[in-house]
């Protein structure tokens, strides 16, 4: 029994000296906190970092901006942060979670109406989505994107005519916490219509879509921004500094996101 | 009994055995009470009246009242028949039969919902059926009600079943000798004797219906006054400010707690005047 003990120990010893020689530093994980529209663009730059550095791990939380926001405040540990509005990442800002200056806008996001495949309501134009008994999902008012869907309505009721706007919102049978889930309605079937980023429906490729011109549309400004509270500072600014790398925003555009680096 | 209580509250030092108890019980209760503190703690007096000045707070909490009222309601309704006969029969199948009915209890809600949708929506498995008699389910307050049915109503169910099996066999023989039908049986025997049971599986089903999130969220949408529960008015606060979602959470754990009480005041109640 004694020399079971001493051979287990020895083999630990080997095996952590082995540890130590093979890989020069420790695995590291990168913890990220992304908006959810970032999910598919961001998951294909975390795999494209990891590969480059092979000891790091990328994990991420995609979710609401204002969600993730209040984790951050209550302390969860996240290196970096990229928010899908100006508000959120001001708020760390003005606590000093985020240190002033880190903070840069890594992309742009307009806004797009989607359709389902089969579109059985018939929507074949802007101004449908007025009609009468049309199913309409648009993510709540507190999120993003749903305050800049209805921004845009506001400004296409000056050209359709007063009531436009009211006979829209009036069609909304739900307003979704994650634009996702509003995306996956429409997906389903179960909504008739929906006004979501571009680069959610470049997601769904058999959505239909319907484009709204530039000078009724929204362009959403997205920071990204290292933690103060980061342990891992060094990393954090590689990511960052990926993420505005000519292969990084070659990713976002893919992905249907306009690019700050051209 | 009444003697060992005596040195467990009188003896100025409690053996270590006794620490053996108390140490891993104080370690659990820290952890189910103190979160619900602090988060009274947090929302104080002042919660209570930013909830009344929430655009939306007071209808959520009525949709969410009413909803979990006819969701048990249904439950108690389908569910004691239900249980009455698995109690009672013996048939092949049996157990699985049980399992589908308990797997709703295990199951995220999040699968819940997703399958009440990929069921019942309108481009749902049984989604043309359903509209063509005209009925269309998502974004409804019936969906609320039903999803809410879908996760609750197996805890009374399970609740009922026990409280009938556990019924002394003989007596039951007993009355079905003397001439009862399956309905005198069920009316002045078992419902009686398994009352408890049944009440208690209730407040069970009902409790959680009001919790219930993931499901409805998914089954049937967010909106004011048609499908906003509260749970799901809370989530959507905490996206407006930590202190909305604080103030409406103060509220739900109120109403919670008072009927946990009542109910709990009833049980008592009833069992002083059985016995």
């Amino acid at each position: 029994m004694k020399h079971f003990i001493s051979i287990l120990l020895l083999l630990i010893l080997v095996l952590s000296a082995c540890n130590g020689a093979n890989t020069n530093s420790e695995p590291r994980t990168l913890t990220v906190y992304a908006a959810a529209s970032l999910t598919e663009a961001f998951t294909e730059i975390g795999d494209a970092f990891e590969a480059s550095h092979p000891d790091v791990t990328v994990a991420f939380n995609f979710g609401g901006s204002q969600n993730l926001r209040t984790q951050i405040e209550q302390g969860a540990p996240v290196d970096v942060f990229a928010s899908a509005n100006a508000k959120e990442m001001d708020a760390l800002v003005a606590q000093n979670m985020v240190p002033s200056g880190e903070r840069k806008v890594f992309l742009t996001n307009q806004l797009i109406v989607i359709l389902p495949e089969e579109n059985p309501a018939g929507v074949a134009s802007l101004e449908d989505l007025g009609k009468p008994g049309l199913k309409l999902v648009l993510a709540a008012e507190e999120v993003p994107a749903g305050r800049y869907a209805r921004e845009i309505l506001e400004k296409l009721n000056a050209m359709f005519g007063a009531e436009y706007r009211d006979k829209v919102l009036a069609n909304v049978v739900s307003n979704e916490d994650n634009i996702r889930q509003a995306v996956t309605k429409v997906q389903l079937g179960e909504a008739d219509a929906s006004i979501v980023y571009v680069s959610d429906a470049v997601a769904v490729p058999e959505l239909q879509k319907i484009q709204i011109p530039a000078e009724m549309n929204v362009v959403a400004e997205y920071p990204i921004a290292r933690l103060g509270g980061s342990s891992n500072p060094d990393l954090a600014n590689a990511f960052i500094e990926y993420v505005l790398s000519p292969d990084g925003q070659a990713t976002l555009k893919k992905w249907g996101f306009t690019p700050v680096v051209p | 009994m009444s003697q060992l209580r005596k040195s467990f509250f009188h003896s100025k030092v409690l053996p270590f055995t006794e620490w053996l108890f108390i140490l891993p019980s104080l370690l659990l209760l820290a952890l189910l009470a103190l979160p619900i503190l602090a988060l009274l703690w947090r929302a104080g007096a002042a919660g209570m009246l930013l909830f009344l000045t929430q655009p939306g707070a007071v209808a959520a909490l009525r949709l969410s009242l009413l909803t979990s009222s006819l969701s048990v309601l249904i439950a108690i309704l389908t569910g004691t028949p239900l249980a009455f006969v698995l109690a009672r029969r013996k048939f092949t199948g049996k157990t699985i039969l049980e399992l589908v009915i308990d797997l709703p209890i295990v199951l995220p809600p999040s699968v819940a919902g997703i399958a009440l949708l990929i069921a019942f929506g309108r481009q749902g498995v049984f989604g043309s059926t359903l509209s063509s008699l005209g009925i269309t389910l998502p974004f409804t307050t019936t969906a609320v009600i039903l999803a809410q049915t879908f996760v609750s109503a197996p805890l009374f169910v399970r609740a009922a079943r026990i409280g009938f099996a556990e019924i002394d066999h003989q007596i039951v023989e007993a009355a079905y000798v003397e001439g009862s039908n399956e309905w005198q049986l069920f009316r002045f025997l078992m419902f009686p004797l398994a009352g408890r049971a049944i009440l208690s599986g209730a407040i069970l089903a009902w409790t959680r219906a009001i919790g219930e999130f993931g499901a409805t969220i998914l089954f049937a949408g967010n909106l004011e006054g048609v499908t906003q529960t509260m749970p799901l008015a809370i989530y959507l606060g905490l996206e407006r400010s930590l202190s909305i979602a604080l103030a409406l959470s103060t509220v739900l754990v109120f109403v919670s707690f008072l009927l946990l009480l009542v109910t709990r005041r009833l049980e008592n109640h009833k069992d002083g005047s059985s016995s």
